[in-house]
């Protein structure tokens, strides 16, 4: 009964391991990064489940092993009712874990410095800056390198290192394009940022991992990873579009709306960025009027 | 007059709240009816309402964790049903709002509502037995702590049909749940529900530590004391530390709501990041809550079954007081993606690491239990068997969680979903299970049918990973939490297969309350006429079953760890006082009914605004709080004459059964067969 | 959190014995709750004590000198609620009642100053709506205020008790139990003073 029961869990185990692997090679984005930063992480993960195998591996067998041999009917196992401890047992069994978790916290140390998103990534090509601006429940991207705009599709060079940073017009959201790399939030009044990289061309799903009211569920959009060629045409065709990102067109947009049509936008109100994040943090640090005081600046940005 | 209640805050329109609306009204009303047509009103108030022994408490506990569970499980089998189905063109038959609803609702009902009433429910019945007490410390404040979580667990399931419930998932998102984004009065039935309940468990919290230092039995010392209770003191422990932050993050987040404050607004100085701060303060150190007297369990349930004494008593002690610390320690890996300084991760994501060693420990401490015993194959350690294999694969995505680079990768993605539910429901739950089966003969008398129980347990040991390993695999795949629908087709095989899975896990709760039948029908074929139908160890097992009122006739004297072992060991067991004396004890109240009553009231004024409501609601506590803190007439005696007619009976039971042969009772013979 | 909490052993048993005991450290304990409750919200005021959003900050809001005679009352009153121990433990239940009577009367002083405050600053257009930092303010001080008025009630209640009962036993371990908390949220008051009110002006 109990040996069926292990017998099931191994089974099913394997059939789950066995999925993973098949399907690995499609559909798996973080099996299958596309980047330098989901590479890495990727085999991070590896080492870690391997790592972690070497106790839930013992631990699943020596529960099916010792149910099995210790069952009531086996009359003829070693039967110790009175055994409560042992000193080497209790030293490996401390031990053990001890070791593994040692190894793990130097890698988690090494490779969560290596990995920090807010680092940026080295590349041949100088570093594209995108500004990201979540919406309720839109993506609105600015180029400030090239004064263009784009909402609900972010196009990105390959071989580039790309810096974003993050706000938003409102609630909290997740920014996470799962084949390039690490998520970060996005957070009304400040400005986080992210570093990623695509080595490969194609295009790849972007999201917001970060529940935020009705339209979330459809909050994603398409990133597109080309030749730095191609990045240039697209550039010039954002430049060719009629219309331009002023503050009025940013206000129709910052409106709670569900899957905006993607739209290029040839310039961007000037500042606006900033006017976004201003907006939720005016003097957020500075005292009062009546004396005029103003003695702290607002740390809080980056 | 009625604030902002109107005729269209009434769930009428969506056909499954209609059904909610009308049919719980009709369900309440006919069960009033016939338990007045039975004449059971009296009873139920008399036996059960005002009581103020724990046994009953903790029955009423557990029954009303396990319905609440219900409606927690029918959320999950809603949410299931959606995502197998909502896909691309298909939009499913649940709205966004809706499905953020069911959601919100639970994992709030899972956690607070569920867990922490069966895990307080197990306390209360074995805690005070365990240890040799005759009650808890403060028996009037325990039926109090039990009507503030029944009155808030009320007001979650009113939220069905009176308006809304919150969209801001169980744990609160900061700004989103401000007014600003959401106005209704979902956030606030969530608020106000886990408000009073927090009440309810701080308070339980401060009885049962004080019940577990102060009232033990002469001679059992700390070191001695059975590990169940001591999980249990470590949970206490817990709960008092960290529930004063749940408290204050709701309320901060209520003086935003109601007084236009800016503590976790987007504008005006508010820090959304704070509120995530004070909340995983509690929210963290409160998965150890649930999971750590679960652990107790298998602690005992292992122990029990495998006929032996529990190997490594003093790590399984050392672990369980290291995780308890530990929880306190960890909160900032559930923001691990807010753009945090590194060495921050880095710190915390080792100090998450940490726990993993106490917690492998503790497997092994129960893996070389069993190994030289001689293990008896009952359903609690088929639930113990099954959280041992399930519960390693989840503490092993836990640790992978804890290294910041995998977690922002997995974060808020339904590998996320997997990774707590693979910890919670084969470590808390299968816990539960494995302790309701263990302590119900003791409480009722008589034994759990087996066979249905063994049903349920292969129904959940097989849905289980059907429903939650694929999650895991869609999380690598990116897919996020929290979504009524997808685009991707390449997610649906899965989330049909995890649909598959939650129809198998329906079937074992089906499986589980047929078990509860059968077991009430063989009620008499499986009586249990000892009190020790385990053959247990610790001195629960040593008074009759159900127990007395007065659980211990005479307060026993402990000399060693597995006391009523070790005497059944050397043929002492079951002492017969010379004489008895006289015991006092509480008598029943019904402040614990009318606090719980009042809070409703105070509650459901402050969520729709009927600010007369909450002022009465309000003075209803303190009202009913002078005229407990006026009452001295607390108690009444038994007196040695019905103790010793008591006793006797039991003592005949006992004789009749064979057990008072005076001669050592256990096949302890040592084998060395190798 | 509710005055629930405040007479939490009231109903217990005294089965053993050991219930008055019980009923001391069960309230320790929640005292040692109700600390932290205190210590994160002085963590949330020292981490909004920045965030003036362009509203006022503390030299613009406190005056010494009110805020000292404020807190006067309230040490004072902790004294002489030690002085009513003194006779409770002697038996002087005159004695006790009258100093029952004072420290009632400094307490409620000293949340009639503090609701008075409220009110100038509110009138002022200092709101606890204003800004975060103003938010902080009002709920770390406004919660201890709280915390003296469930005090007062609880102190009025007992002053009934001792005339209707004189000092029983139940009575006299229910004097003991408010004195901690009075003494406990002296203390609190001393860190409020410290934090918000001293630090904020230097």
């Amino acid at each position: 009964m109990v040996k069926n029961t292990i017998l099931g869990y191994v089974k099913i185990g394997a059939l789950a391991v066995f999925m993973v692997l098949m399907s690995a090679c499609q559909g798996v984005a973080l099996l299958d990064p596309q980047g330098p930063v989901g590479i890495q992480i990727r085999d991070l993960l590896m080492i870690a489940v391997g790592l972690g195998f070497l106790v839930v591996i013992p631990v699943i067998i020596m529960t099916i092993w010792f149910a099995v041999r210790y069952r009531e009917s086996n009359t003829k196992a070693t039967y110790k009712p009175h055994w409560e401890g042992s000193l080497k047992i209790e030293a490996f069994i401390w031990l053990i874990p001890i070791a593994i978790i040692v190894v793990l916290s130097y890698l988690t140390w090494v490779k969560t410095t290596d990995l920090d998103p807010y680092k940026s990534i080295p590349s041949s090509e100088a570093p594209l800056r995108v500004q990201v601006v979540s919406l309720d429940w839109n993506w609105l991207f600015l180029y400030p390198d090239y004064d263009i705009a784009s909402i609900n599709k972010l196009v990105i060079p390959t071989g580039t290192s790309v810096t974003f940073d993050l706000t938003s017009a409102t609630v909290m959201t997740s920014f996470f394009i799962p084949d390039l790399g690490s998520q970060m939030y996005v957070m009304a009044g400040m400005v986080s940022h992210l570093n990623l990289l695509a080595d490969n061309t194609g295009t790849f799903t972007g999201r917001n991992m970060g529940f935020s009211g009705k339209g979330y569920a459809t909050m994603n959009f398409p990133t597109v990873a080309v030749t730095t060629e191609q990045f240039k045409a697209w550039t010039a065709e954002a430049k060719a579009s009629p219309t331009p990102l002023s503050q009025d067109q940013f206000n129709q947009l910052n409106k709670p709306q569900s899957n905006y049509p993607v739209t290029l936008y040839s310039s961007v109100e000037p500042d606006l960025f900033n006017s976004i994040v201003a907006k939720f943090m005016t003097n957020r640090q500075v005292e009062g009027t009546k004396h005029g005081e103003s003695e702290k600046t607002a740390t809080t940005v980056n | 007059m009625f604030g902002r209640l109107t005729w269209d805050s009434f769930q009428i329109h969506d056909p499954f709240l209609f059904a909610a609306t009308v049919g719980m009204p009709l369900g309440v009303i006919a069960l009033v009816a016939v338990l007045a047509y039975f004449k059971l009103w009296g009873y139920l108030w008399s036996e059960w309402f005002t009581t103020v022994d724990h046994k009953k408490i903790g029955v009423m506990y557990i029954i009303l964790g396990l319905i609440m569970m219900v409606r927690g499980v029918v959320d999950a089998i809603m949410m299931r049903a959606q995502q197998a189905v909502a896909l691309g063109e298909a939009l499913g038959y649940l709205d966004a709002n809706h499905y953020a609803q069911i959601f919100s609702a639970h994992g709030t009902i899972m956690i607070i509502f569920a867990a922490m009433p069966i895990m307080i429910g197990l306390m209360n019945l074995a805690v005070p037995l365990q240890i040799g007490a005759r009650d808890v410390a403060f028996p009037a404040l325990n039926s109090i702590s039990f009507w503030l979580t029944a009155s808030a667990s009320i007001l979650v399931m009113l939220s069905l049909s009176i308006g809304e419930f919150s969209t801001a998932g169980w744990t609160g998102l900061a700004p989103y749940f401000e007014k600003e984004f959401s106005p209704g009065t979902g956030v606030d039935y969530w608020t106000w529900a886990l408000q009073i309940s927090g009440v309810g468990t701080t308070l339980t919290g401060i009885n049962f530590l004080v019940t577990i230092l102060k009232m033990r039995a002469p001679g059992l010392t700390l070191m001695k004391l059975p590990l169940f209770s001591w999980t249990a003191l470590t949970t206490n422990v817990i709960i008092i530390l960290s529930f004063p932050a749940l408290t204050v993050a709701l309320f901060l987040l209520s003086l935003d709501r109601y007084l236009d404050m800016h503590f976790f607004t987007n504008d005006l100085g508010g820090i959304v990041m704070l509120y995530a701060n004070i909340f995983w303060m509690w929210g963290h150190p409160e998965v150890y809550i649930v999971i750590l007297p679960a652990f107790g369990v298998f602690s005992e349930v292992v122990a029990t079954f495998s006929r032996k004494y529990i190997f490594g008593y003093e790590s399984l002690v050392y672990a369980t007081v290291v995780i308890a610390f530990l929880s306190f320690t960890v909160w900032l890996h559930h923001f691990f993606t807010m753009g945090n300084d590194v060495n921050v991760n880095i710190a915390f994501g080792i100090a998450t690491m940490l726990i993993a060693i106490p917690t492998g420990v503790k497997l092994f401490d129960w893996l070389f239990t069993m190994y030289r015993g001689r293990i008896h194959f009952s359903t609690p350690m088929y639930w113990t068997l099954g959280f041992m294999v399930l519960f390693a694969i989840g503490g092993m995505t836990g640790v992978l969680m804890a290294v910041p680079p995998i977690d922002y990768m997995v974060h808020n993605s339904v590998f996320l979903v997997a990774h707590f539910h693979n910890v919670l429901i084969p470590g808390a739950l299968f816990g539960y299970f494995a302790g309701l089966i263990y302590w119900f003969p003791k409480v009722f008398g008589f034994k759990i049918d087996e066979k249905w129980g063994k049903v349920s347990f292969w129904c959940w040991a097989i849905g289980f990973p059907l429903a939650f390993f694929p999650l895991y695999v869609l999380g690598l795949m990116g897919m996020p939490r929290r979504i009524e629908h997808y685009t991707n087709p390449e997610w649906q095989p899965l989330l049909i297969v995890a649909g598959i899975g939650t129809v198998v896990i329906t079937a074992g709760i089906a499986a589980l309350l047929l078990q509860g039948w059968k077991t009430f029908q063989d009620r008499e074929k499986n009586a249990d006429p000892t009190g020790d139908p385990w053959n247990g160890r610790t001195l629960e097992w040593s008074i009759s079953s159900p127990p007395p009122v007065y659980n211990f006739a005479v307060i026993p004297q402990v000399t060693a760890r597995d006391d009523f072992w070790v005497q059944k060991e050397k043929g002492t067991a079951y002492p017969r006082p010379e004489k008895y004396s006289d015991i006092h004890m509480p008598k029943n109240v019904p402040y614990g009914v009318v606090i719980g009553a009042a809070s409703f009231f105070l509650g459901f004024g402050l969520i729709w605004y009927i600010w007369w409501m909450a002022i009465l609601g309000a003075l209803g506590i303190v009202v009913t709080m002078m005229v407990q803190g006026d009452n001295d007439d607390t108690e009444y005696v038994i007196t040695a004459e019905e103790v010793k007619k008591i006793e006797d009976a039991h003592f005949e039971r006992l004789a009749a059964a064979g057990v008072l042969s005076g001669k050592p009772r256990n096949a302890n013979q040592e084998s060395h067969h190798e | 959190m509710s005055s629930a909490v405040h007479a939490p052993a009231a109903g217990g048993h005294e089965a053993g014995g050991h219930g008055a005991e019980n009923k001391l450290f069960g309230f320790w304990i929640y005292l040692m709750s109700d600390l932290i409750i205190f210590a994160i919200l002085f963590a949330t005021f020292a981490v909004m004590s920045g965030n003036f959003a362009g509203g006022p900050g503390p030299k613009q809001l406190f005056e010494v000198p009110y805020l000292f005679l404020e807190t006067l009352f309230l040490l004072v009153s902790s004294v002489t609620y030690g002085l009513a121990v003194i006779s409770m433990q002697s038996g002087k239940q005159k004695a006790v009642l009258f100093r029952l009577a004072i420290t009632f009367l400094l307490g409620l002083g000293f949340v009639v100053m503090e609701l008075m405050e409220f009110a100038h600053l509110i009138e002022e257009g200092f709101g606890p709506d204003k800004s975060a930092y103003l938010s902080s303010f009002f709920t770390l001080v406004g919660t201890h205020g709280f915390h003296v008025s469930c005090g007062l009630l609880w102190m009025l209640f007992m002053i009934i008790q001792v005339v209707r009962k004189g000092l029983t036993a139940g009575v006299r371990s229910r004097l003991m139990r408010l004195s901690l908390f009075w003494h406990f949220l002296d203390i609190v008051w001393v860190g409020v003073f410290t934090f918000v009110y001293l630090v904020g002006l230097l």
